[in-house]
């Protein structure tokens, strides 16, 4: 049996390149990390309507073969055949932005200068003709040398066509191609132009609405409300709306561990299954809606364009901390949950940028510490009113939040001076059109979220459960011994006492902070347990939790369990996605160390501080 | 002759000179690549809303790019 054939799309960024890719391939693609590199690469199969199969990657997009970033090196090797496991793609199909040919051909000339078997694809001619362009691929093929086809990816117009003409690339006369290989960029890119000029029959007045939109989204008074509206709509729906479904996935989930302990015989076994899998996966799973719905947001953004809007409008502020706008989005995105806040740190260029990104995202208040913040507020904070509409108890919440802000800029501050020290970053970022959002591009773009993060569930969060359950569970108490006690979590935890005993905690919590590493608010369900309370779920445990820690824990011991969670070092989780994130071990182990030290200070000074005032 | 940055929105300008020294070789490459350089005609479309109004989006062409002040005022335009 022949190789498959192997082809790429390649071009400048905001040319449409993923929708086209989405086109041809449809769900049927692989995503994976080129090796050594943490730039995505996707690829997928299609077949060309002479039925032969190929396998088509999605290079990322670059303005030029002289690499400016991460992500343009990775294309640039491809290209040229350079990356270790990669074969050099046989056939390159060009995508080029048709309104835009002036700067796309700036990069398509270079690529076909290569002088492999290649397709242009001339895309968004829709757009194009809605600004009033018309344009004449026969001529722009004459004076490229290589086939180009219209196309309309998001319409499925010309995919048949590109198809075809992919299929007798491999015949095409090189001869034919008339371009020179050694040009300046100047040269290329007055050539660039002339040849754009070329391909235009018509160009009439522009109906440049998205010019005018901008006007609005951009304005100096208006732009950044609007944003900020937009964000409080995608907080709301993230926490609100996802609240039926993870209802609905915390029942199927009880109903799934009712089964098995009315099907197995009690013992070991069982528990392993119901403890340990099912509600240590259980309680990961569970954020599924949330990401899901997280992520339709942040996609839509991103199509419709208005992502490169946030962050223009964002940039002066995060640039005021060493970032830029590019990292305005990440860090939103772990208010939700630090693992798709780092996944979405790989549309910042600047690897510094991304690294200091990745470092602080964790600071942002996930949505995991909020079962635990409530439960210590409802127990300890009296639900008082210290002003018209305001609540103490809100207040506090309030306060959790503005702590881990702050603290995410004081560390990004000192991280830019010393681990991720370097050039202060730049913001060059174009602007791309306003689009409509194409559903078929969200539900692909969701699905694969999805995907990622349920197979980490499934993974290493099994795993992760597993073990943590293991630990608790053995060694098992004896008459009169309390499991809590004597298991192998149990004496770590006495171990550890001793450790967060001047920071005013206990032997419980050293306790649940040992689960809490799987996630954040099984804290709360540990507590529950170690306390002896029965109680079916978490709302219920935190209920009967309350009262019985008003009781047991002083009020400097609650103040300083909340400001430990502030900086909550322990989410294996976002350890492991921050390991895959920058390729090794170094950066997370740092991250952890440094998570852990503040959290460890600023519990302490919060516990004396406490002590001090009398509480 | 002035530098980019001075310029208010809605301004048209020829670029005449890029200090390149002055600027990150990466961050060089990537305003030659969108077609910053010398002798491209700019229009200033926004600029940013919070302090120093940073950052200035240009309109270049058919494209509109973002970039920071430091990048505009490495540029020596002429007015149009």
């Amino acid at each position: 049996m022949s190789r498959l054939r192997t082809a790429a799309l390649v071009g400048n960024p905001n040319s449409g390149k993923s929708a086209l890719f989405n086109a041809l391939t449809g769900a049927r693609q692989k995503i994976a990390n080129y090796p050594g590199v943490t730039v995505e690469r996707k690829s997928g199969r299609m077949l060309l309507p002479s039925g032969e199969p190929v396998e088509l990657v999605d290079l990322p997009g670059s303005y030029a073969l002289d690499a400016a970033s991460p992500d343009e090196e990775v294309t640039r090797r491809v290209v040229m055949g350079d990356f270790p496991g990669e074969t050099a793609p046989e056939t390159l199909v060009i995508v080029v932005d048709a309104a835009n040919l002036e700067q796309h051909l700036v990069f398509a000339q270079e690529l076909i200068a290569l002088g492999r078997p290649t397709v242009v694809a001339l895309n968004m001619v829709d757009m194009a003709e809605r600004d009033g362009l018309a344009l004449d691929a026969d001529a722009l093929a004459a004076a490229l040398g290589v086939p180009v086809v219209p196309t309309v990816a998001v319409r499925r117009r010309g995919i048949e066509a590109l198809g075809e003409a992919m299929d007798v690339a491999e015949q095409q006369d090189l001869s034919q191609r008339h371009l020179v290989r050694d040009l300046t960029l100047p040269e290329r890119r007055l050539a660039a132009r002339n040849i754009a000029k070329g391909a235009i029959l018509a160009e009439t007045a522009q109906r440049r609405w998205h010019a005018h939109l901008d006007k609005v989204l951009l304005h100096p008074w208006l732009g950044p409300p609007i944003l900020f509206a937009l964000l409080f709509v995608i907080f709301q729906a993230v926490f609100a709306w996802a609240t039926p479904f993870a209802d609905a996935i915390e029942a199927a989930i009880a109903a799934l561990i009712a089964l098995v302990e009315g099907t197995l015989p009690a013992g070991i076994v069982r528990d392993f299954v119901t403890q340990g899998v099912l509600t240590g996966v259980g309680s990961v799973v569970v954020f599924l809606p949330q990401i899901v719905i997280l992520f339709a947001f942040i996609l839509a953004m991103e199509q419709t364009g208005y992502m490169a809007r946030a962050a223009f409008i964002m940039d002066r502020l995060m640039a005021s901390v060493g970032l830029s706008g590019r990292s305005f989005i990440p860090l939103l995105s772990s208010f939700a949950c630090a693992i798709p806040g780092i996944m979405a740190t790989r549309a910042i260029a600047d690897p510094k940028d991304r690294l200091t990104t990745i470092l602080i995202a964790p600071l942002m208040t996930c949505s995991a510490r909020l079962p635990v913040y409530a439960v210590i507020i409802g127990a300890f904070i009296p639900a008082t009113t210290v002003g018209p509409g305001v609540g103490l108890q809100g207040l506090v919440l309030f306060a959790l939040y503005f702590a881990g802000i702050v603290g995410a800029v004081l560390a990004a501050l000192v991280l830019r001076r010393t681990a991720t020290k370097g050039a202060a970053s730049g913001f060059i970022m174009e602007l791309p059109r306003y689009q409509m959002p194409l559903l078929r591009d969200l539900a692909i773009g969701l699905w694969q979220r999805a995907w990622v993060f349920l197979r980490r569930a499934g993974t290493i969060i099994f795993t992760v459960t597993v073990v943590l359950w293991v630990l608790l569970s053995f060694p098992q108490a004896g008459p009169g011994e309390r499991q809590s006690e004597v298991s192998v979590a149990g004496r770590i935890a006495s171990g550890l006492e001793v450790v967060v005993e001047p920071i005013g905690f206990n032997h419980e919590i050293a306790l649940s902070l040992i689960p809490a590493m799987a996630a954040r608010e099984v804290a709360v369900s540990a507590l529950a347990t170690t306390y002896a309370v029965d109680a079916a779920d978490e709302d219920e445990a935190a209920a009967a939790l309350g009262p019985r820690l008003a009781g047991d824990w002083s009020l400097a011991t609650a103040l300083a369990f909340l400001a430990w969670f502030v900086f909550a070092p322990q989410c294996l989780s976002t350890i492991a996605v921050a390991r895959r994130e920058t390729n090794g071990w170094k950066w997370p182990l740092f991250m952890v160390a440094y998570l852990f030290a503040l959290a460890y200070i600023f519990a302490g000074i919060t516990y004396w501080s406490a002590v001090a005032l009398g509480f | 002759m002035t530098t980019l940055d001075t310029l208010p929105p809605l301004s048209r300008a020829e670029i005449r000179d890029v200090d390149w020294a002055s600027l990150a070789p990466d961050e060089g490459k990537r305003l030659r690549a969108l077609g910053l350089d010398a002798g491209a005609r700019v229009a200033v479309a926004h600029r940013g809303v919070f302090m120093g109004k940073d950052p200035i989006a240009l309109i270049i062409g058919r494209t509109t790019v973002a970039v920071r002040r430091a990048h505009a005022r490495a540029m020596t335009v002429e007015v149009l």
